[in-house]
């Protein structure tokens, strides 16, 4: 167990050391930062003040050193056209990032859970074709087009939501529901796949034969084992949620760290992108660990089986 | 096996033709894969042969007719069958063109993936030890690093040329493929057949093309095909973000974020694009789905 523990801390620490050092190289990727950051007319004068300004001039490892202590120290500089630090920022968008993510994640799993359980248990019915038929359009919709969609059919033809903006629950329901819908989609086959395997498993026949109602043996028996894999993909999931949020909010005007990032980029504000990039990145992977974590606890045999795969 | 007993049959065809003629085989029985196939095929036969049948110019203004509405409703006209955007672009020829944008940049950005990533997944599970290592450990850092985030980061450096694009996506996912391959082929370098080429002498080189190779053709194919749907859905979000193949080129996703701001006066330019996009995605995942029944037996199994 624990060096189950061990390896995954160890194996986590590397990971962020990489994406530390990927995000330290992309401010350098178009050759120069320092002309990136100044308007293409900038004289030399300006751009050697620049350089020397924000450190440039020194060696490439000194200056990864730097930045990672910045890293450690929550410390990533000024933001180039905010003039204010641009942790500052982004802790500020974060919070309504999470929120997007989460409801997104919440919208789907409350309607994908009941919907491929009920095509599991009623396989081959209508309700069976009509959910997985749903899920493959669902599947197939880029989630900002959903989102137009549903903004042209409830805010500008029937006005009953607002376009853009954060607040109330009725700002809520559109981004987090177009943002779920491609999730709600895999997560209803999933759950359909899952309970269709663990339906047929001996201890489901058994328990039948006990004489339990069909309610006690799908709701006890084979959903709770079902529910293991759910979850974890679940958790593996929520990194891609936070990725979906920088296009969904621009499409609804949600103050994120998202739209904050495509306005970076458009102001050529890169240490702001780096940060929030750096930011987005690591609470994946922490996300991550997580889930891992509490899947090792939950089921031993995962650790056996992942200690033979490693070797 | 259906697979190994027309590969006995043709030992002569080259692994990838006689891996199609199986698959075709098996796929006939299968509907959602035949509509999905056929209508990809339609889909990719109209993008490349459409300037023969309809010879709009894509970028051609005509401010006197903005925001002309589709045929059938009122105020349309055939001389815009899906209506024109608010420079007066005629929508179909803009449609028409962006579906030769994000599928050629989607099959090659695929092509790169499946060319590296199978290439690093065979060597990484056929040779092992450290070069194995290796591979993996960067393996784990793409797939930690989420996706959309490190192609909106190099993108926003790099600029969104085709080129770019079809980089930045392709290594982005080279990941699934090098995975899957590296399973697969550490599996089959314990069967038999292949143990009996080392003992008789074969070189690596040989193992890998002629023995290895051949035998995980079947997942990297339906990897690639769902793989390739995503990547349509992402290149048409580049591009509607702004990132994307720079104007002129028509791209859906640029037409999507361009009607945006007419949204309540011309619906169709915020509709059409995101149904081509919709239709095509829905098309390659039904084959996908399809492809997938019939190429896994063990699928195939459960869920019949």
């Amino acid at each position: 167990m624990a060096r189950f523990f061990l390896r995954r801390l160890r194996h986590t620490v590397f990971v962020l050391f990489a994406i530390s050092l990927i995000s330290f190289f992309f401010i350098h990727l178009s050759g120069d930062p320092v002309m990136l950051m100044l308007p293409a007319d900038a004289s030399a004068e300006q751009i050697e003040a620049m350089r020397e300004r924000l450190g440039f001039d020194d060696p490439l490892h000194v200056q990864y050193l730097r930045f990672l202590g910045g890293v450690l120290t929550g410390d990533l500089g000024n933001s180039l056209y905010y003039h204010v630090p641009v942790m500052e920022l982004v802790l500020d968008r974060l919070p309504a990032s999470l929120e997007l993510a989460l409801a997104a994640m919440a919208v789907a799993l409350l309607v994908a859970i009941p919907v491929g359980v009920l095509s599991a248990v009623k396989r081959g019915s209508l309700i069976d074709f009509g959910s997985m038929l749903g899920a493959l359009f669902g599947l197939s919709m880029p989630h900002f087009w959903l989102g137009i969609m549903m903004m042209l059919l409830f805010s500008v033809t029937l006005g009953w939501l607002p376009t853009s903006g954060r607040g109330t629950l009725a700002h809520l329901v559109m981004p987090a529901t177009a943002l779920g819908v491609s999730l709600m989609a895999m997560f209803a086959r999933l759950t359909r796949s899952v309970m269709l395997e663990v339906l047929s498993l001996d201890y489901v026949r058994t328990a039948r034969a006990k004489g339990l109602s069909e309610a006690l043996v799908i709701g006890q028996h084979a959903f709770k084992n079902a529910l293991i894999p759910i979850v974890t993909v679940a958790g593996m999931e929520f990194g891609f949620l936070l990725g979906g949020t920088v296009v969904i909010e621009t499409v609804f005007g949600w103050p994120g760290l998202g739209r904050l990032v495509v306005e970076a980029i458009f102001n050529r504000d890169y240490p702001l992108v780096q940060a929030s990039v750096l930011v987005l990145a690591m609470i994946f992977v922490l996300v991550n660990l997580a889930v891992d974590l509490i899947y090792g606890c939950l089921d031993p045999q995962i650790r056996v089986f992942d200690e033979g795969e490693m070797k | 096996m259906s697979i190994s007993d027309t590969s006995r049959a043709r030992t002569s065809l080259p692994p990838g033709i006689r891996l199609a003629i199986a698959t075709g085989r098996s796929l006939g029985g299968h509907t959602s894969a035949v509509i999905g196939g056929t209508l990809v095929v339609l889909i990719a036969l109209t993008a490349i042969f459409f300037p023969l049948f309809y010879q709009v110019d894509p970028l051609e203004q005509d401010l006197l007719s903005r925001l002309t509405p589709p045929v059938w409703q009122e105020g349309g006209s055939w001389a815009y069958p899906l209506g024109t955007d608010n420079l007066g672009r005629d929508v179909l020829a803009r449609i028409l063109y962006g579906s030769r944008v994000s599928l050629s940049i989607a099959t090659a950005a695929v092509a790169v993936a499946v060319s590296a990533g199978t290439l690093l997944g065979l060597v990484a599970g056929y040779f092992g030890g450290r070069l194995d290592n290796v591979v993996m450990r960067v393996a784990d850092v793409f797939l930690a690093y989420p996706f959309m985030l490190l192609t909106i980061s190099v993108i926003a450096v790099l600029g969104g040329s085709l080129i770019n694009l079809v980089i930045v996506l392709g290594l982005a996912d080279w990941v699934v493929y090098a995975r899957t391959v590296r399973g697969s082929v550490l599996s089959l370098k314990q069967r038999e057949f292949v143990e009996a080429s080392r003992a008789l002498g074969a070189r690596h080189r040989r193992l890998i093309f002629r023995h290895i190779l051949p035998n995980i053709l079947s997942p990297v194919l339906v990897l690639a095909t769902v793989r390739i749907a995503n990547i349509i859905i992402w290149e048409s979000g580049l591009s509607f973000l702004g990132m994307g193949v720079p104007p002129p080129d028509p791209t859906w996703g640029r037409m999507l974020a361009e009607g945006r701001a007419y949204i309540s006066q011309a619906w169709w330019l915020v509709t059409l694009p995101g149904l081509a996009i919709m239709i095509t995605i829905l098309a390659i995942n039904l084959f996908g789905d399809g492809l997938r029944d019939a190429l896994d037996p063990r699928i195939r199994k459960t869920a019949g």
